[in-house]
C-alpha cells in the first residue's frame, strides 16, 4: 500500500544516522608491535610495571585462548577475525607514568574530550560526577580523586590500583569472570590494557556518580579494558560508562570485561551509554563490541542493577549478568538496544539465582530500523537452593520499517518448585496513525519517531542517573534520525 | 467585513479522492469564509473523515482530481506538519495512543515545533506550564491527565476533551472537529462546546463533523452540509440538521440511485 511504503521510506531517511563522534585525534602514540603472541602479552605487562602474578595470569589466559573456539551461538554474522592484523597496545606518547595532573595532559587530548562533551577540567564538568578517561589503551585523566579519597573511595585506573592496593585487585580480579570464561573474555584477560578500578569501603555511600569514558582513537587497535568494582558491606555506588570511536572503514575489536562484586547489603548501579561507531549505512566499518559483564551479589541483601543504552557498534555481543548468591539479593537488567542500517546486536542477560528469596527483573526494549537485526537472549536459572526466588522478564521490540528484524530467545531453567518465573514479550511498530497524529500537531517526522521511541524506552531511561538521562534521550533520537544534529 | 475583501479560508473544488483504487470523494466542493462555522453531516462511510484527513495531508490518499486551497495557497503536496504549522488543526475521530510519552511533553513538543516554524521563540518550561494551567482549568482537565501518556487508558470522553485542549493550545486558524461530540456525556458536551465557542473568532473557521444535531444546539453553525456518495448533496442552515434528524439520509440515496 502506498502509505506504508512512504512511511518506510521516510523512516529510512531518518534512520541514516550521522555519527558526530567520528573524528580522529592527531596525536603521536606509542604502540606494541602488530600481532598477538606471548611477547605482546609481556610487552603490555612490562609497560604497566605489573607484578609477577599478573603476568603469570595473563600468560595462562593467553595459552588457554589459543585452544578456544569463537562462540557461535549468537545470531550475528561477520568474517573471521584476523587477530594478527591488529595492535594490542596504543597509548598517547608520554603517558607512560600514568595519568598526571591536568596541566600535563596533551592539549589535543583535552580538546578531544571537550569535543565529545566530556570536559576534563573539573570546574567545567557536571558537579557531582567523577570521570576516568580512557584513551585507547591508557587512562589519561581521573577527576575528583582527592574528594573521593576523603571518604575512602578508591577510583583510579586499574593499572594504578595494582600499585596502590594490589591485594584488593588480586583478591577479586577474575573471580566473577574467570579467565577461561569465553574466547573474548579470555583474550581480554591476556591483553587487557586499562580500565577503571573502584572500591567502596564498608558503610560508604559514594558521594558522586563515578564515570568512565572510553575512546578508541588509534587505527587497527583493539580496546581491551577491564573494569573491577567492589562494593563492600552496606555501601552504594552508581557508575556510568560511555564510549565512542572515530569513523573508520575497517572493523575494530572491543573486547572488554567488567566484574562487579557486591558484599552484604551493598548496592551497585552500573549504567552504560554505548555509542561506538556503528559503521556506515552499508555496513562498512564499525566496532565489534564483544563484552563480558557480570556482577556477583555475594552478600545477603545485596543488589546489582545494570542499565544499558546500546546505540552504537557494528556488532554488539553482550550479556550483563547477575549471579545472585547471597540470600535476598536482587539483580536487575534494564536495556535499550537500538540497531539501524546494518547493525547487529545479540544482547540480553543472565540471572543466575543461587540464594534463597533472590529476585531479578529484566526489562528489555529493542528497537530495530533499516536492515538491522537484533536478538534478545536471556537466561533465567533457578538453582535447587533458590527457595522462593522470583524473576520477572519483559521484552518489548519495536520495528521501524519492514526490512529489519527482532528476535526474542528466553531460556528458563528452573530446578526449584517454589521459584516463580514470569515472562512477557511484545512486538510493535510505529503505526501510520501515530505518525500522522504527531505530524498533524506540527511535529516533523524525525522528531515524531524520536518521541515515539523515547516513549517506548521510558521505563529504562528512567533508570539512568539524571545527569545522563537527557543525554541518552537525545542519543536515542539521534541514532534514528540523521537530520537532527 | 472590512473594505478589503478577505481571502477565503478554505476552498475545495471538484475534489476526487481514492483509497486503494476505490473512489471515495467524487467531486466535492466546499467553500468556507474566515470566521465561519460549518457543520458536515452524512451517513457512516460517506467520506467525512476521509475529507478531514485529506485536508490535513495524510499519506495514503490518492487525489485524482480537484484542488484544496487554504488561505489562497494550494495545499497539494504539502507535508502534514507544514499544514499544521500554517494553522490547520484536526481533532481526531479516534485519537491515537502514544505509550510512554507524557501528554505535556507531547503538547510542548507540538507547540514549540509550530512556534519554531513560524520563527517565534520556543516557550520555556515555566511559560508553558503557566499557559497550560489556564487552558486545562477552562476545559476541566486534571493535572493527572497531563502527566499520563498521550491518550493511553483515557476514556472516550477524556480523549475528546484532550483533543479540544490541544486545539486550545495550538490555536489554529482552521479547526476540523471530527465527531468530537461522539461519546461525550451531557456535561462534557457542554464543556467541549464552551471550549469551541471560546475559540470562535472572525479570523478562525471551523468544520464540525457530527452525527447529532444536539451539538449544534450549543455550537450554532453558519451552514450545514450533507455529505453523501462522495459529494456535498445539500447545504442549508441549522434547520437542515433538524430535518436530517427526523428523516435520515434516505432521500440522498434516491438522489444517487
Ligand atoms: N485505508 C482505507 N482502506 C480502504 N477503505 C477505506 C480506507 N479509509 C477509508 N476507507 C473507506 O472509505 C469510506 C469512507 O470512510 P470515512 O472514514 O471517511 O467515513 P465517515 O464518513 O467518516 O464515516 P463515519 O461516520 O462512520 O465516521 C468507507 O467506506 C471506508 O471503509
Ligand atoms: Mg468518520
Amino acid at each position: 500500500m502506498a502509505a506504508s511504503t512512504q512511511t518506510a521510506q521516510q523512516v529510512q531517511e531518518l534512520a541514516d544516522d550521522k555519527y558526530k563522534y567520528g573524528f580522529v585525534t592527531d596525536i603521536e602514540s606509542e604502540t606494541a608491535p602488530k600481532g598477538l603472541n606471548e611477547d605482546t602479552v609481556r610487552f603490555i605487562s612490562a609497560k604497566k610495571n605489573e607484578p609477577e602474578w599478573l603476568l603469570a595470569w595473563r600468560l595462562k589466559a593467553f595459552r588457554h585462548w589459543l585452544t578456544m573456539a569463537e562462540p557461535t551461538w549468537a545470531k550475528v554474522g561477520f568474517p573471521e577475525i584476523d587477530y594478527q592484523d591488529s595492535y594490542y597496545y596504543s597509548a598517547p606518547k608520554g603517558s607512560d607514568d600514568g595519568p598526571k595532573s591536568l596541566e600535563d595532559i596533551d592539549p589535543e587530548l583535552l580538546a578531544t574530550y571537550e569535543k565529545l562533551g566530556i570536559p576534563l577540567r573539573e570546574q567545567e564538568f557536571l558537579a557531582g560526577v567523577a570521570v576516568d578517561a580512557v584513551f585507547d589503551s591508557v587512562s589519561v585523566a581521573t577527576t575528583f580523586k582527592s574528594k573521593l579519597e576523603e571518604v575512602g573511595v578508591i577510583f583510579c585506573p586499574i593499572s594504578e590500583a595494582l600499585e596502590k592496593c594490589p591485594d584488593l585487585v588480586k583478591k577479586y580480579l577474575g573471580t566473577v569472570v574467570p579467565y577461561t570464561d569465553n574466547k573474548h573474555a579470555t583474550l581480554n584477560s591476556a591483553v587487557f590494557t586499562d580500565g577503571s578500578f573502584v572500591y567502596i569501603p564498608p558503610g560508604v555511600r559514594c558521594p558522586m556518580e563515578l564515570s568512565t569514558y572510553f575512546r578508541i582513537n588509534a587505527k587497527n587497535t583493539g580496546q581491551f579494558e577491564r573494569t573491577l568494582i567492589i562494593a563492600d558491606k552496606e555501601s552504594y555506588v552508581s557508575y556510568l560508562e560511555g564510549c565512542t570511536a572515530p569513523m573508520r572503514d575497517e572493523n575494530q575489536l572491543h573486547a572488554a570485561v567488567v566484574e562487579l562484586v557486591a558484599l552484604d547489603d551493598a548496592e551497585i548501579k552500573y549504567s552504560t551509554v554505548q555509542n561506538w561507531y556503528p559503521g556506515d549505512e552499508n555496513g562498512k566499518g564499525g566496532i565489534y563490541n564483544f563484552v563480558t559483564k557480570r556482577g556477583a551479589c555475594r552478600g545477603r541483601n545485596s543488589k546489582i542493577s545494570w542499565t544499558q543504552v546500546e546505540t552504537g557498534s557494528a556488532i554488539t555481543w553482550k550479556y550483563p549478568s547477575c549471579i545472585l548468591q547471597g540470600d535476598n539479593s536482587v539483580g536487575e537488567f534494564y536495556s535499550i538496544a537500538i540497531t539501524n542500517n546494518c547493525q547487529q546486536a545479540d544482547t540480553g542477560t543472565k540471572m543466575i539465582h543461587l540464594g534463597r528469596n533472590t529476585t531479578s527483573k529484566i526489562i528489555s526494549k529493542g528497537i530495530s530500523a533499516g536492515r538491522a537485526n537484533q536478538t534478545y537472549r536471556g537466561l533465567v536459572r533457578m538453582s535447587p537452593k533458590a527457595e522462593g526466588a522470583r524473576n520477572f522478564t519483559q521484552c518489548d521490540s519495536l520495528l521501524i520499517g519492514n526490512e529489519c528484524g527482532a528476535h526474542t530467545v528466553p531460556y528458563i531453567e528452573s530446578k526449584n518448585k517454589t521459584a516463580i518465573v514470569e515472562h512477557e514479550a511484545t512486538t510493535s511498530t510505529i503505526s501510520e496513525d501515530q505518525m500522522f497524529y504527531l505530524r498533524q500537531r506540527g511535529i516533523p517526522p524525525e522528531a515524531a519517531v524520536a518521541l515515539v521511541v523515547n516513549g517506548f524506552c521510558r521505563e529504562v531511561l528512567q533508570q539512568l542517573p539524571m545527569e545522563f538521562a537527557v543525554e541518552a534521550q537525545k542519543l536515542v533520537g539521534i541514532s534514528l534520525e540523521g537530520s537532527v544534529g | 467585513m472590512s473594505k478589503k475583501k478577505a481571502k477565503k479560508m478554505l476552498e475545495i473544488k471538484n475534489l476526487h479522492v481514492s483509497v486503494d483504487g476505490t473512489e471515495i470523494l467524487k467531486g466535492l466542493d466546499l467553500s468556507v469564509n474566515p470566521g465561519e462555522m460549518h457543520a458536515i453531516m452524512g451517513p457512516n462511510g460517506s467520506g467525512k473523515s476521509t475529507l478531514s484527513h485529506v485536508i490535513a495531508g495524510r499519506d495514503g490518499y490518492e487525489i485524482t482530481g480537484g484542488r484544496i486551497i487554504f488561505q489562497g495557497e494550494d495545499l497539494t503536496g504539502m507535508a502534514p506538519e507544514v499544514r499544521a504549522a500554517k494553522g490547520i488543526f484536526l481533532a481526531f475521530q479516534y485519537p491515537v495512543e502514544i505509550p510512554g510519552v507524557a501528554n505535556t511533553t507531547f503538547l510542548k513538543e507540538a507547540l514549540n515545533a509550530i512556534r519554531r516554524f513560524k520563527g517565534e521563540g520556543e516557550l520555556d518550561a515555566m511559560q508553558f506550564v503557566k499557559m497550560m494551567r489556564a487552558k486545562t482549568k477552562e476545559l476541566g482537565i486534571s493535572d493527572d491527565m497531563l502527566k499520563r501518556a498521550v491518550n493511553v487508558g483515557f476514556s472516550g470522553g477524556e480523549k475528546k476533551r484532550n483533543e479540544v485542549l490541544q486545539m486550545a493550545v495550538l490555536n489554529p486558524t482552521l479547526a476540523i472537529l471530527d465527531e468530537t461530540d461522539s461519546g461525550l456525556d451531557i456535561d462534557a458536551l457542554k464543556i467541549v462546546a464552551e471550549g469551541v465557542n471560546k475559540l470562535r473568532s472572525p479570523q478562525r473557521s471551523m468544520l464540525i463533523i457530527t452525527h447529532y444535531q444536539r451539538l449544534l444546539d450549543y455550537i450554532v453553525p453558519d451552514k450545514v452540509h450533507v455529505l453523501a456518495h462522495g459529494k456535498i448533496q445539500r447545504t442549508g442552515g441549522k434547520e437542515l440538521a433538524l430535518e436530517l434528524e427526523e428523516k435520515g439520509y434516505a432521500e440522498f440515496d434516491e438522489a444517487a440511485a
